[in-house]
């Protein structure tokens, strides 16, 4: 059993600063978590809590259901792979991935064996007798995930193993992760800063924002309904349109706004703590809004000009303004029969079930 | 065309270095013509910068008048152990400075930075009547246990531990390692021209030191050759070209063994400016 449960987990340093303020999360066995927010945010601390590297000042980390709060890190079950790669230089690749096994008091025949097929797995066979200094990145970052393999550990903690590869290289080690994860099965806890590794790579994600869980979801429930504005800006790209409007009227589970232009706008919202005249941010996604020429208004539609147009071979990225809106609005667009150029007029559809209303807290109003 | 003013600048440049290595070699050039030659005023001004008469003679004296071959061997054991114990030493108490984390640490380091500002001679009395009390007067222990501590080979090594990243220790928790296995398998190994060069640093000076073997050792079988070749102006008393090929004799091997090992002290001073 590999469940992992985090309850009020609390962390302060010496000089009282608190960074992670009482989390509460279940990890099942064999699930695959995506621990994601930006830098500061307290996910890479809670790894290496979990890991056993940063004592826990307050709450409970219970792994495969015994309290592991005082265990020591190699006594835990677990084996982590860290973004810098950690590969000790001094010795050979081999040596490398044999080297906890050889202070576990683990046999000689059996620390090659273990090797050897964890070698295997991962296609780095011919790169034993090497040193980290002779490999590239894709291969050190192997041997690193190898070196956690061999271990045979019930969980794998990763702390943004893949930051420091290149584009390409990323997308092919985030398919090498998928498919590890299939084949072990073990449970595995990533952090990131990259909302694309977090939304391809996660069966359920954990959205960190200074030191509290904002959301934690599968990437479909956080991505068509964040909890806030934090989460809705956070994961997509582009990210979220947000335009701020004031609540027009007020229906049962309908919303009327009004734009700085003045255009009306109809959102699914629950509505019961809302008031007319308090502003609030409608949020769009660039996909689900729709640009079209139309001179005259339909509803919940508002004139727009483009700025700028941005082509990226299969769509576009159209960047429009509304008239008193100093932010630009991004419109994802097919790229066929688009003629767009900077300084055309149009008219911007925001479809009423795919907005999204956030009060002036910032909470999720959509139902 | 090149700026005359920066050509200018570039050859004043290139005589001051030229003067400062003239006055840092010129004592030993000086000494090496005058071991080598038979003939000629050792003391005419100005000085002869070439040998006259070269000949290896005043050398082969030097071993037939005093014992060379043991002065050798007493400074190679005290240099070896002296090197060894205080990598190992200083080693060990630059670690916990660096690398961990308890009450006090900074005290500590700081008592120990602040011992730099006292000159080795001011230890001698105290030292003296510690090895007396110790029964260590005349013991080559007597002689290598103050040396083996040093505010500056520890300042050295623990900037050296600070490099290692964190990454590679926290690996090493994980994987199991106790914190001795971490020091003796994961950094210490990492380190290697950082202790190069306290190595190195460590066997110039005790292969030269005299004060302390002379004042520690009575038994001229006992002396280093720093102490031993002194005995030459005893036993002759103008006899300066002897004196002189014994200086060199004991200056040489010293001399090779820095020009061998040079290379791994520039890679651990590379570290020591960055």
């Amino acid at each position: 059993m590999a469940q992992v449960k985090l309850s009020n987990i609390v962390k302060h340093y010496d000089d009282g600063t608190q960074v992670i303020h009482g989390i509460d999360l279940d990890i099942r066995d064999g699930e695959f978590v995506v621990f994601v927010g930006p830098s500061g945010c307290g996910k890479s601390t809670l790894l290496r809590m979990i890991a056993g590297l940063e004592s826990i000042t307050g709450g409970e980390l219970t792994i495969g259901g015994q309290l592991a709060n005082d265990i020591p890190p190699a006594k835990r079950g677990l084996a982590m792979v860290f973004q810098s790669y950690a590969l000790y230089p001094h010795m050979s690749v081999y040596e490398n991935m044999a080297f906890g096994l050889k202070l576990s008091g683990m046999k000689a025949a059996e620390v090659d064996s273990a090797v050897q097929q964890a070698a295997g797995i991962l296609q780095i066979t011919h790169l034993l007798k090497r040193k980290p200094k002779d490999l590239s990145g894709g291969q050190r970052q192997r041997v690193a995930i190898g070196r956690a393999i061999v271990r045979k550990p019930e969980v794998f903690l990763f702390d943004e193993p893949l930051s420091n590869l290149d584009a390409s290289l990323r997308v092919q080690m985030r398919l090498e992760l998928s498919r590890l994860h299939q084949e072990l099965g073990s449970t595995m806890i990533y952090v990131t800063h990259d909302q694309v590794e977090a939304m391809t790579l996660g069966e359920r994600i954990v959205v960190f924002n200074g030191g509290y869980i904002e959301q934690v979801g599968t990437p479909l429930e956080l991505y068509d309904r964040p909890a806030n504005l934090f989460v809705a800006g956070f994961l997509g790209s582009p990210k979220m349109n947000f335009i701020p409007a004031k609540v027009e009227s007020v229906y049962e589970e309908q919303v009327v706004l009004q734009l700085s232009d003045g255009a009306l706008m109809q959102v699914n919202a629950r509505s019961d703590s809302l008031q007319p005249g308090e502003q609030v941010t409608l949020g769009v996604r660039a996909e689900h809004s729709t640009l079209t020429s139309a001179a005259d208004l339909e509803p919940n539609q508002v004139r727009v000009k483009v700025a700028l147009v941005e082509y990226l071979g299969d769509s576009c990225i159209a960047y429009v303004k509304i008239d008193g809106m100093p932010e630009m609005i991004s419109v994802k667009l097919p790229t066929e029969n688009v003629m767009l150029k900077s300084g055309d007029a149009g008219s911007l559809y925001l479809p009423a079930n795919r907005c999204h209303l956030f009060d002036s807290a910032g909470k999720n109003l959509s139902p | 065309m090149k700026n005359p003013g920066k050509k200018l600048g570039q050859l004043g440049q290139y005589l001051l270095l030229t003067g400062l290595a003239v006055l840092c070699v010129f004592p030993f050039w000086w000494t090496l013509v005058t071991a080598i030659s038979t003939e000629g005023n050792i003391f005419a001004f100005p000085p002869t910068f070439w040998p006259q008469a070269p000949s290896l003679d005043n050398f082969i004296e030097v071993f037939r008048s005093i014992p060379m071959w043991l002065f050798y061997r007493n400074s190679l054991i005290i240099t070896i152990s002296t090197v060894f114990w205080k990598l190992l030493v200083c080693a060990l108490a630059a670690y916990p400075l660096a690398r961990m984390k308890f009450t006090g640490s900074k005290l500590v380091f700081g008592l120990i930075i602040a011992t730099m500002v006292l000159p080795s001679e001011v230890n001698f009395l105290t030292n003296f009547i510690t090895l007396t009390k110790l029964g260590l007067v005349n013991t080559y222990t007597g002689v290598i246990l103050p040396n083996v501590v040093n505010a500056v080979s520890i300042l050295l090594l623990k900037q050296a531990f600070e490099e290692v990243p964190q990454d590679l220790i926290d690996a090493a928790r994980v994987d199991g390692a106790t914190e001795w296995i971490i020091f003796w398998k994961i950094v210490l190994p990492l380190i290697m021209p950082w202790l190069a060069t306290v190595g190195i640093l460590s066997a110039v000076e005790a292969w030269n030191e005299y004060i302390w073997p002379s004042i520690v050792l009575s038994k001229p079988e006992s002396f280093p050759l720093s102490a031993g070749v002194l005995y030459l102006r005893g036993a002759f008393g103008s006899s300066t070209r002897v004196v002189a090929a014994g200086t060199i004799l004991t200056i040489v091997p010293i001399l090779i063994a820095f020009l061998f090992t040079q290379r791994f002290f520039m890679r651990g001073m590379d570290g020591a400016v960055k």
